[in-house]
């Protein structure tokens, strides 16, 4: 034992315990979040499960547990946890079977899934379709394949409203709502050509008009929405009368062969990531999420960039080494570990307040008492994070700076250079790739800060993403979505966590996919720099 | 009787290092030849380093289109007089310099004078290669960039006419894109001096270049020096007595910050007018 601390060796096992500790903490980590996440996208098969004491229950499994004993602690009993849905009927998702209670659990093949606009997952069995008034019953051959045929007309129709209601009446409105503000502009001008009021008022007429047809187009299809039924019955018996319109995806899964659920398993995984979110949130995909975060990810490293690196530049070249330049040193370095909700709390009063304030007096005083920029958007969320990052960026480039041998900046000086040509030419590409290390460090960090953009701009549902086809095309002040965010509030703020739960998990792989996508972006930026720049040395 | 020789020996030692550092104006005799055509001229040139004086009283001519060679044991501040021919210890926040260095009759360290003007027209090799982290077309082509010089046609045609210079041209025509830095050692140096002369300078300073270098290389080095100082005038400062007896015109023999000797290589190295220029050649210090 003596001889083994003596050697070192058990220093050496030390650290490589420690570091297969923290190897495993991370894979088990992934583990956790992969395989709740990925498996949520699988059409499970649907049992029918009979009790002994007559009940039926339809639905998925969603795991077993043994039974919270509150005496003997040898009784060993289990439970089983399915997913009903149907919480129109039954108010809850989700339900407990004692696991001695079940008399019989089986498979029909006839059982449906319904994804529905509203109420979440409808499990039962296909009654009737009521097609332009024929009835057609459900125990026809064609039946679900007619209900498919539904569904996508359905979705069809859907997919021209929101067309409509985002892009074209959102056009409207905008035009409306900016020619409203001319007029008013025009007011507070102190204004008098009655002419020109007359015109814009004009121009507000004809928007009306065109704003009136989008609305009686909209109404028809609403109703066309509402034209066809379709009657399920559920497993004790109840029927249930639905539009057509309100549903999203009719399947079958037991009858499904492997790669039927293959398909549809990507359909869902797809849904995810470029749909817009139903249901507050619990349902449907996260696209204006992953936008708005690897969006503001984005401005925050243009702003971040120029700042960090003249910074470093200023501190490492120009600056007299001293006790001055030692002071700023050790408060940006204190500056990365302050919390980064103070940051979100100057940011508020700085940014929202301070500069959004004299920009609405400025150049939005028409929209007053309305902010435009006086309130949360994306450019002062990512402003805040620059904010954060910064002292990462600094500390990284400086490093990256104190590298570049001294002996090439004296070459660069020693051939008439002046000092600006040769920190540009010579010194920052040689230290580009430490720049880079910093951004890759800022990056990571931004991705995973929450707090300070739940007071600077993020919000649970936007209407409009941060770019879109209105002039000026990006809109930062705009409020965004983003993916931190979103997990805390689909798996703690909605109204039905249960059901919300894979809904995290996916959310967060969702997110770690992000950060090491943007990583390694900038890790392959950086590697093939350091190519360039830095072959073999002598 | 021995032992005692020895301590007398040591003793006088110590009395003449003791005399040098606590009086330094003793010697004002500094034997110097006489030179026709003088590019630099150097007049009581005081340096210190902070509190710590690294010069003395430092007086010379360099003469035009020869090689002159600075040697003397290290620390003895033959870089620093290098450094100050083209302002470089101006880099260093605690360097104060007195006296005069003349170029062409013009004081360098006049305030009006133009310091990147001067380096452009002074140029340098440094000890240890340091091409910068681009491609040797670059790396060639950079002085001239930094001149205002963007033709392309214009730029290829200097290239190749220093990497010619530099007796590099025919190794690397084939990968000029290529990192610098993928070059051997000797290929770095050379290509160093390539780029030094890209900008077509009146003056080469070279300190060292040759010692971190194999003989085949140094071979090459030295071959180049001469060719070079029929259009350059140029200062080189080696510990290496056969280099110098060599490649140089002039030697000039530096010890502890001050100037003792300059004259002919041939007479400095066969016929020192001091013991300690003699003691130093024949390397019985050092
Ligand atoms: N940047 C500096 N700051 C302070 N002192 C310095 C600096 N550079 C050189 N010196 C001092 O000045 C003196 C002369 O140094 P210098 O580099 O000129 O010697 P050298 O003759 O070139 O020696 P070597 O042959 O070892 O290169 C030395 O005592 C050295 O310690
Ligand atoms: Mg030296």
């Amino acid at each position: 034992m003596k001889g083994l601390f003596k050697s070192g060796d058990a220093y050496i096992w030390m650290t490589g315990l420690s570091l297969m500790f923290s190897l495993l903490m991370i894979a088990g980590l992934l583990f956790l979040i992969a395989t709740k996440a990925l498996g949520f996208f699988w059409p499970a098969d649907v049992v029918e499960i009979k009790l002994t004491n007559g009940q039926v229950y339809l639905g998925q499994y969603a795991g077993n547990e043994a039974i919270p004993q509150m005496g003997d602690k040898n009784i060993k009993e289990y439970r089983t946890r399915l997913k009903i849905g149907n919480r129109d009927l039954y108010g809850l998702d989700f339900t407990w079977v004692d696991d001695d209670k079940i008399k019989s659990a089986e498979f029909p093949k006839n059982a449906i899934v319904l994804e529905r606009r509203e109420w979440g997952n409808f499990y039962g069995f296909l009654k009737e379709l009521n097609i332009n008034g024929n009835i057609i019953p459900g125990e026809s051959k064609e039946a679900f394949s007619q209900l498919r045929g539904l569904i996508n007309n359905a979705n069809k129709i859907n997919g021209k409203i929101h067309h409509i209601e985002k892009s074209e009446i959102g056009d409207i409105n905008y035009k409306i709502e900016n020619l409203r503000l001319k007029i008013r502009g025009l007011e507070l001008s102190g204004n008098t050509d009655q002419a020109k009021v007359r015109d814009l008022n004009n121009k507000i007429k004809k928007e009306e008009a065109k704003y009136k047809e989008k609305e009686e187009t909209l109404s028809t299809l609403y109703s066309r929405l509402n034209e066809n039924k379709v009657v399920m019955s559920s497993v004790d018996g109840t029927d249930k009368t639905m539009p057509a319109g309100t549903l999203v995806r009719a399947f079958e899964p037991n009858s499904m062969g492997f790669f039927a659920k293959l398909g549809h398993y990507f359909s869902k995984m797809w849904e995810f990531v470029s749909a817009n979110p139903r249901e507050a949130n619990t349902e449907g995909g996260v696209f204006p999420a992953i936008f708005g975060t690897v969006f503001m990810v984005i401005i925050m490293s243009i702003v971040v960039m120029p700042f960090g690196i003249l910074a470093a530049l200023y501190l490492r070249e120009y600056s007299k080494q001293g006790f001055f330049v030692r002071l700023v040193r050790i408060c940006v370095n204190n500056l990365a570990g302050v919390p980064s909700i103070v940051f979100g709390v100057f940011g508020v009063g700085f940014f929202l307040y301070g500069m959004g304030g004299i920009i609405d007096n400025v150049f939005y005083s028409e929209a007053l008492p309305t902010p435009t920029f006086g309130t949360g958007g994306i450019l002062w969320a990512s402003l805040t994070l620059a904010l954060l990052t910064v002292p990462v960026v600094i500390v990284a480039t400086e490093e990256g700076l104190a590298a570049v041998p001294k002996n090439i900046k004296d070459g660069s000086l020693a051939l008439g250079a002046t000092k600006f040509e040769t920190v540009w030419t010579v010194i920052i590409p040689s230290a580009l790739p430490a720049i880079l290390t910093g951004l890759i460090l800022a990056i990571a960090r931004a991705t995973g800060e929450v707090a300070p953009l739940m007071i600077t701009g993020v919000v649970k549902l936007a209407p409009d993403l941060p770019i879109d086809g209105n002039f000026p095309f990006v809109h930062l002040e705009r409020k965004f979505m983003h993916l931190g965010f979103h997990i805390y509030d689909v798996g703690f703020q909605s109204p039905n966590v249960e059901a919300a739960k894979p809904m995290v998990y996916t959310t967060a792989l969702l997110l770690i996919l992000i950060v090491v996508v943007l990583n390694l972006t900038a890790i392959i930026i950086r590697n093939k720099l350091k190519k360039k720049y830095v072959s073999s040395a002598v | 009787m021995a032992t005692y020789e020895v301590r007398q020996e040591i003793m006088s030692e110590i009395e003449e290092k003791v005399k040098t550092e606590t009086a330094p104006k003793q010697d004002n005799s500094a034997i110097k030849p006489n030179i026709a055509d003088p590019v630099v001229e150097v007049e009581d040139l005081n340096l210190s380093y902070g509190n710590k004086q690294a010069l003395y009283n430092i007086s010379l001519e360099i003469p035009k289109n020869h090689a002159t060679a600075f040697i003397g044991p290290s620390g003895c501040g033959k870089s620093t007089l290098l450094r100050c021919f083209n302002r470089l210890n101006d880099l260093i926040d605690s360097c104060t310099v007195s006296g005069e260095i003349r170029i062409n009759g013009d004081n360098i360290y006049d305030h009006a004078v133009d310091i990147t003007n001067l380096r452009k027209r002074v140029g340098m090799v440094f000890q240890k290669s340091n091409p910068f982290p681009k491609s040797i077309y670059e790396n060639v082509a950079y002085g001239a960039r930094i001149a205002g010089i963007n033709d392309k046609s214009q730029l290829d045609e200097i290239v190749e006419k220093s990497l010619n210079g530099a007796a590099l041209w025919e190794e690397v025509k084939d990968r000029l894109d290529e990192s610098a830095l993928g070059m051997s050692g000797g290929q770095q140096q050379r290509l160093c001096i390539a780029r030094a002369i890209a900008v077509e300078p009146h003056i080469l300073l070279m300190d060292e270049p040759c010692s971190a270098l194999d003989p085949v290389a140094t071979g090459k080095i030295e071959d180049l020096i001469t060719q070079l100082k029929e259009n350059y005038t140029i200062v080189i400062v080696t510990h290496n007595m056969q280099q110098a007896s060599r490649v140089s015109d002039y030697t000039a023999f530096m010890y502890l910050g001050e100037l003792v000797e300059y004259a002919k290589t041939e007479k400095i190295f066969l016929n020192p007018a001091k013991k300690q220029t003699e003691d130093y050649v024949s390397g019985k210090f050092g």
